[in-house]
């Protein structure tokens, strides 16, 4: 990159080194230098587009994508998600229509799929790749090469420290070599500069690991941003509400909700199915959190396809149901009252386990029932309570989560259920515009209501439980798993493997010609310096001091030059 | 269902316990502090006496900045002796004496927090962060213990104070608006993951803490450093006069960090590997999810920015307290404010 990078250095503990030191830590990080704007004068297009390629690929920029990023997963995280709480969403838009309209627009009900949001992390996964694939290179050539030579002045490393040879000193080149053994035989890798006469020095490094570990980290990264992608496309995931002695097999039609990847088969699922034999739930019964739920488990009996051993299985909230390589979770339960209609000739014109939906955390629940096809039609609102209890403000609602005293809140109503225009109704809601009301009415399990005008009755036979499971198919999951497992190992060693340089040098000074070489006249110096700013330097750089002391002691005091 | 009354109502005493002994501890850190001359000056010695200890020939002032401490430092060198032989003769430094105390009554009160951590937990026979409340005081003590791990190793009282009050707040809180009686798990929260995510969790809060702590003191040291150099003056100012060279702190900082984000990535992707086994995905974008995801990136953004030409030094730091804002938004917005899945945490 020449000119451009001189003086600036993609080296953490760059700006407090002189820029002697340049050539000591050169290469010590494979990270990309940085480029100065005006690289490009006059360069046509294939300068322009290198020079893109090089502002994409820079450090820089991966620190704006990153930050991109972080900002822009907030919307998400502050206005509701259609992913997630799609009912808040509708519920958003309609209390803030203008404000609404604008987030809808840019994407904000749908931040990690809007186009900006995906833009910034394809931005990024190509400036990861295009800064893996130099990278790995330079990496792998360092790997290879042998460590820089010694720096002229050693003293301006991080550390460092120097002696004068005692007079026992063996000749300059044997130092070199033993010193250069004692650190092979430390696991540094060596490069000796021979003793040319007046001066000779070892240079040694250490800690490829770290780079390695780097760039695996970075290669990690993509494996679990590939995976999710994967995931995306190949899996699909399902909801289904199951009601206590009924079945479930795996067809999208018996899904209440389903979303499937691009590439599914939708009508090719797994053929799994199972039933719900029983549904349990228990409560913390006393205390500052009575109410608060402590076990949910519901016992299933399931086949991996219509013609297998029928297995059991209690599903608990962290344990799922696997089968067929999908997953099915309990997620959720309420209750599901059976109540029994007849017409005013007594003929059972309705008798069901009716599914209700929760309101609060005592389970105070709503439901309907809709009997379109007597004449007129009739319809009933109802409210469930577990504990039934009648508060003086809020009118009937549950004091406990479980059955300890049942009873439903009928009301009903006589006309037209609107069921004809073919508009969708909610199963859940009645539309009572056209209708009028007959009366209402509270009872108990085991009790009936006879319809005022002998217009029939109805009654509540008995209380099941239902559970929501989520079923989930994502085929790339492990590989999810693997990125995040390599991700952290490879950050360990890249964050706590320390990269290190250290030379020995031994300088004869000008000295007698009756000097002989290897006594009294020559300068030895050890000196490190370190990839980031670590602690343990300092202890590496005076154990090493230690071990060529033994090899060159120092000359005895006073008798040392310094 | 049961629950241990005993042991629970001890886990509060203790508690309650704790909180006096580290008000204790903090008015005399404060008066410590207040009291205290520069410490930079102070450990600038200390380095000298050691370097001379090895007793390798030449000064290691490789790097200009070092040199400038050394150099201002090199003058008081015997001073610091001195204080030193004067402080086995009984009379220690301004300051001295009440830091020591402090000290000793941190890990008293947070041996007493650790207690009380444990008998919350044997009280309902589980690991004691399953509502906020527990999760509070043990984040409490994470954030002691760190503290004090770190003071084995080098002076840091002068950040004392400032811990001591960031674990009150945190306690004064817990007891105050998030307590809930010990009582048996949700069953969303019944898992080996409880264990390992939040635990993990819990140390890089204690960690984070601490990074962002000595991050704040760079901050201000620094610009009164810089402010120094520009005038020609010594480094001034209460705070800034106090506490170490800037360049130390920015290590430091670095360091925890550094050690930290391993952790806190293995915390989400924890956390992910519970979602999936609980929800059937391993990513949902969930609020709590998200500011996990967010935090994570600025964090890791501070790493990249520190190897960055022209982000060292004060933007990585904001960069660094950006990311412990996430943190904290994580901890205590996203459990108060945002509906999701992570809403069990026993706030009503
Ligand atoms: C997906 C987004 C990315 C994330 C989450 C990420 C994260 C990280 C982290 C946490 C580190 C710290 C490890 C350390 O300090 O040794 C790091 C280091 C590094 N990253 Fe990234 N990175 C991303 C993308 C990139 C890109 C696009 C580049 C290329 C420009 C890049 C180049 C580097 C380099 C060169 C280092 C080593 C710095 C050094 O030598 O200390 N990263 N990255």
């Amino acid at each position: 990159m020449g000119a451009t990078d001189s003086g600036v250095r993609d080296n953490p503990t760059g700006p407090d080194q002189p820029s002697e030191d340049a050539d000591a830590s050169a290469d010590l990080s494979t990270a990309p230098k940085s480029d100065l704007p005006g690289t490009t004068v006059g360069l046509g297009f294939t300068g322009w587009a290198r020079w893109m390629w090089r502002q994409l690929t820079s450090m820089r920029t991966a620190l704006l994508l990153l930050f991109l990023l972080a900002i822009g997963s907030i919307p998400g995280s502050i206005l509701p998600q259609k992913s997630v709480q799609p009912g808040e969403v509708t519920r958003y838009l309609a209390d803030n229509p203008g404000l609404g309209q604008f987030f809808d627009s840019i994407g904000f009900f749908n931040v990690f799929s809007a186009p900006w949001y995906v833009a910034i992390y394809l931005l990024l996964l190509i400036s990861l790749v295009g800064c893996i694939i130099p990278r790995t290179r330079l990496h792998w050539k360092a790997m290879r090469s042998t460590p820089p030579k010694a720096p002229s002045r050693l003293s301006r490393l991080a550390e460092s420290s120097s002696w004068e040879a005692g007079s026992t000193a063996p000749a300059p080149q044997d130092v070199l070599t033993d010193a250069a053994g004692e650190l092979k035989g430390k696991r540094w890798r060596v490069h000796v500069t021979d003793f040319d006469g007046t001066t000779g020095a070892v240079s040694a490094e250490k800690g490829y690991l770290r780079e390695t570990g780097n760039l695996i980290f970075h290669v990690a990264l993509l494996v679990l941003l590939v995976a999710v992608a994967l995931g995306g496309m190949f899996g699909w995931r399902g909801q289904a509400l199951v009601i206590e002695g009924e079945s479930f097999s795996d067809t999208i039609t018996q899904y209440d909700s389903f979303n499937a990847g691009r590439l599914v088969d939708s009508g090719n699922l797994p053929p799994f199915s199972f039933t719900l034999d029983e549904f349990t739930a228990t409560y913390q019964e006393d205390g500052d959190q009575r109410g608060a739920p402590r076990t949910f488990e519901a016992d299933l009996t399931y086949q991996d396809d219509p013609d297998a051993i029928p297995s059991q299985k209690t599903v608990q909230v962290n344990d799922p149901l696997i089968v067929d390589g999908a997953k099915a979770f309990l997620v959720g339960h309420g209750y599901a009252p059976v109540i029994e209609v007849k017409d005013p000739q007594g003929r059972v014109v309705y008798d069901a386990p009716t599914v209700f939906l929760q309101t609060d955390q005592n389970f105070t629940s709503n439901g309907v029932v809709k009997l379109p096809d007597i004449d007129p039609q009739l319809g009933f609102q109802a409210l469930f309570l577990p504990t039934a209890a009648v508060d003086e403000v809020r009118g009937p609602i549950s004091t406990f989560p479980a059955l300890n005293d049942p009873a439903i809140f009928l009301s009903a109503w006589e006309g037209d259920l609107g069921l004809d225009d073919g508009i969708p109704q909610s199963v859940y809601r009645m539309d009572t515009s056209e209708m009028t009301q007959l009366g209402i009415k509270a009872i108990q399990v085991g009790q009936s209501w006879d319809l005022p005008d002998g217009k029939g009755s109805v009654s509540l036979t008995g209380v099941k439980q239902y559970a929501v499971f989520d079923v989930a198919y994502d085929p790339a999951r492990f590989y999810a798993l693997a990125g995040a497992i390599f991700a952290i190992l490879g950050l360990m060693l890249s964050l706590f493997v320390p990269r290190r340089r250290v030379f020995v040098r031994i300088t004869k000074r000008a000295a007698s010609q009756d000097d002989a070489v290897g006594s009294v006249g020559a300068t030895v110096e050890v000196a490190g310096l370190s990839r980031t700013d670590e602690a343990g330097l300092k202890p590496a750089v005076e154990e090493i001091s230690t071990v060529v002391q033994q090899i060159v002691p120092p000359a005895p005091k006073g008798m040392s030059g310094s | 269902m049961s629950v241990n009354e005993s042991l629970a109502q001890l886990s509060n005493g203790l508690v309650y316990s704790s909180m006096a002994v580290y008000a204790g501890s903090l008015v005399l850190f404060a008066s410590s502090f207040a009291s205290s001359r520069p410490l930079a000056e102070a450990e600038a010695a200390t380095e000298e006496v050691s370097a001379e200890e090895i007793s390798i020939g030449e000064a290691s002032a490789g790097d200009a900045i070092a040199a400038k401490n050394s150099d201002a430092g090199e003058s008081r060198a015997t001073t610091a002796t001195l204080d030193r032989g004067a402080g086995d003769a009984g009379a220690l430094p301004p300051g001295r004496k009440a830091g020591n105390m402090a000290m000793s009554l941190m890990w008293l009160a947070t041996l007493l927090l650790a207690g009380g951590v444990i008998a919350r937990g044997f009280s309902a026979g589980r690991v004691p962060w399953g509502n906020m409340y527990e999760f509070s005081i043990s984040s409490a003590l994470a954030v002691a213990v760190v503290f004090l791990i770190i003071s084995l190793k080098r002076d840091i009282r002068w950040l004392g104070m400032f811990v001591v009050g960031a674990v009150l707040l945190t306690l004064g809180l817990a007891v105050t608006i998030l307590y809930t009686d010990s009582a048996q798990l949700v069953p969303a929260l019944k898992s080996v993951w409880l264990v390992i995510h939040v635990l993990a969790a819990i140390i890089c809060g204690g960690a984070f803490t601490i990074g962002a702590g000595f991050t704040v003191a760079y901050l201000i040291r620094d610009r009164a450093e810089t402010k120094a150099a520009a005038n020609g003056t010594e480094v001034r100012g209460w705070f800034s006069s106090r506490v170490p060279a800037a360049q130390r702190l920015d290590t430091t900082a670095y360091r925890i960090n550094a050690f930290v984000f391993p952790l806190w990535t293995f915390a989400v992707i924890a956390g992910a590997i519970w979602a999936e086994n609980a929800w059937g995905r391993y990513w949902g974008w969930d609020p709590k999810e998200t500011w996990a995801f967010i935090t994570w990136v600025i964090y890791a953004g501070y790493l990249h920015a520190r190897a960055t030409a022209g982000w060292r030094g004060r933007k990585a730091a904001v960069i660094g307290l950006l990311g412990f804002a996430a943190f904290l938004v994580n901890y205590f917005g996203v459990n108060f404010f945002a509906s999701g899945l992570h809403s069990y945490a026993g706030v009503n």
